[in-house]
């Protein structure tokens, strides 16, 4: 098999694997439905595979620094489609949660320190999907790469977000926590050297 | 991924025990395509043992149906979402936790101790502490402090009428009330998410309001296990954690007592804990709740709509403080 063909199949597997939970939602949305509280369902599914999306796409660069070379273009792949959850999230919550109120929204935004770090997360990851494309790329240059250095703040106010929403028990967004912050560690430059004196 | 749930089979179709004993087959073949894909702890709904197909719950007798006054009109909450959609932490801190483990408490035998500021402190078995009462239905509006709300058609027997049997002292300003602590029938004991045993409390004269009762049944039959079988509080103008789950002790005190939510998050959750509309938990508002079955929200009523009757109670405390 050529690279480019390689490359095609591994990019519609991973958006295949994104758009499998959308699918067993609607799914079972069809069938035995969403639970006693729909609404809560959906706002959790779609805010984890948000989350676990965008989790995806930060893994992409320390494996590609250990050889996996062809998943590279995969970066973007899971970035979008974590972002699209996160919209779908955002939207479930402004519609069905706040009846489309934008005076509600500011509130909640202001007064509930959850909300706003999950709509500081959001707001940040719009430019990138914007500028997600090859033309924007080119045309921003050097500009790109910084400008995309805000998904570290992203995934960082995101993963704030679930710590701050829970009750009581803290062990599921801890351990998205560990996973984000072993994956923002392997951005550190004495990491980064170990990873590729690694490579397989 | 946990709350898909499995479709819900109508009594109608109920044709054996073989059928109901093979339903996880079924399902797995209804689920079909979506599971196919299959992901972690999805249609978690088919481990389920607890009952919540209302049949294989023992149907309650001689219960007077609720007076105007203990009544809603509103539509009453499907049984299967009130048996599926459960906080008991106890019993796991997912919603749909509680009936996938619902199947390993024990309701039967039950004692309850009742001690402290009484005349006649001792162990009393669950049918001793019934005997004397007259089973009675009140449909109440259930409100979460999470912001979700339920209407359940509830059986039970006033808590003041027990609580009078017992003689409470002059000394006695408050009830005190502990769930089972066993962490083979209650697996969410193994990990310490709130100090177990979980314990409510209320003030003397809320206690004695006709509005609050010992729940034994809901719909007509004995209380699932996940709903806090066999023994629960209702306190319907309160955020449902004061009702209290699966209770072994009731102590009759002079001091206020600790209470699990209180204890474990206080700028969060206070002792008296009444619906108010107006004072929001710091992390959300309780402005407005979602009804169970509706998919857009509704505003919350003040003391969850139980404000002419026990509005009394708190007359000159400040409502600030009374979350
Ligand atoms: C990158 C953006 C975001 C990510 C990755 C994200 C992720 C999550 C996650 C993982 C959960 C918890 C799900 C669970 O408990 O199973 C959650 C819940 C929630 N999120 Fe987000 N979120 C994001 C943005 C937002 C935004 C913009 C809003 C609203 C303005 C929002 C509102 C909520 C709400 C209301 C809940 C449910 C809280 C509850 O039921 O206790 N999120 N989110």
């Amino acid at each position: 098999m050529d690279a480019a063909r390689r490359r095609t199949l591994v990019q519609a597997a991973a958006v295949a694997a994104g758009l499998a939970p959308a699918a067993v939602m609607a799914g079972a949305a069809l069938t035995v439905g969403l639970g006693a509280n729909p609404v809560e369902t959906l706002t959790h599914e779609t805010g984890e595979w948000a989350l676990r999306l965008l989790l995806a796409s930060l893994a992409i660069t320390p494996l590609r620094r250990l050889g996996l070379t062809v998943l590279a273009p995969l970066r973007r792949t899971f970035g979008l489609l974590g972002f699209a959850y996160a919209t779908a999230h955002f939207l479930i919550f402004l519609v069905l949660d706040l009846g489309l109120e934008p005076g509600l929204l500011i509130e909640e935004v202001a007064e509930r320190p959850y909300v706003t770090a999950g709509f500081a997360a959001f707001v940040l990851l719009c430019p990138l999907a914007l500028t997600s494309t090859r033309g924007w790329q080119r045309r921003l240059g050097r500009r790109w790469t910084r400008l995309h250095l805000l998904a570290y703040p992203a995934i960082v106010l995101a993963l704030l977000h679930f710590l701050w929403l829970v009750k009581a028990d803290l062990l599921e967004p801890a351990v998205y926590a560990l996973v984000g912050g072993i994956l923002l560690a392997t951005r550190i430059p004495a990491a980064r050297r170990a990873l590729a004196g690694l490579r397989l | 991924m946990r709350m898909f749930r499995p479709p819900s089979i109508p009594s109608s179709e109920i044709t054996s025990e073989t059928t109901w004993l093979r339903r996880r087959e079924l399902l797995a073949q209804g689920a079909g395509l979506a599971a196919l894909v299959t992901l972690p702890g999805c249609f978690a709904g088919q481990e389920s043992h607890a009952a919540t197909e209302p049949s294989t719950l023992r149907a309650l007798e001689g219960v007077t149906p609720a007076p105007r006054r203990f009544r809603t009109e509103e539509a009453q909450t499907p049984f299967e979402d009130a048996s599926t959609y459960n906080n008991f932490y106890e019993m796991g801190t997912d919603k749909g936790d509680p009936v996938r483990n619902a199947h390993r408490l024990r309701p039967e035998p039950w004692s309850v101790v009742v001690e402290g500021e009484v005349g006649k402190p001792g162990r009393i078995g669950l049918e001793d502490l019934l005997a004397p009462h007259a089973l009675e239905e009140r449909i109440y509006r259930l409100r979460c402090v999470e912001a979700w709300s339920m209407v359940i058609p509830w059986v039970g027997i006033p808590l003041g009428a027990v609580l009078a049997r017992f003689e409470p002292t002059s000394r006695a300003k408050f009830v005190a009330f502990e769930t089972l602590v066993d962490p083979e029938q209650l697996p969410g004991q193994k990990r310490q998410i709130l100090d177990w045993p979980y314990r409510e409390g209320l003030r003397m004269d809320e206690a004695m309001h006709p509005l609050a009762i010992l729940a034994v049944g809901m719909y007509g039959r004995v209380l699932p296990n996940q709903n806090g079988a066999p023994l629960r509080l209702v306190v319907p103008w309160k955020y449902g954690f004061k009702s209290i789950k699966s209770i072994v002790r009731i102590r009759l005190q002079a001091e206020r007592p600790e209470t699990s939510w209180s204890q474990s998050a206080p700028r969060e959750y206070g002792f008296f804990a009444n619906v108010n509309p107006e004072v929001s938990h710091p992390r959300w508002s309780q402005a407005r709740e979602r009804r169970i079955g509706e998919w857009r929200k509704r505003p919350t009523l003040m003391l969850n709509g139980y404000a002419e009757q026990v509005g009394h109670l708190y007359k000159g405390m400040d409502p600030k403080k009374l979350y």
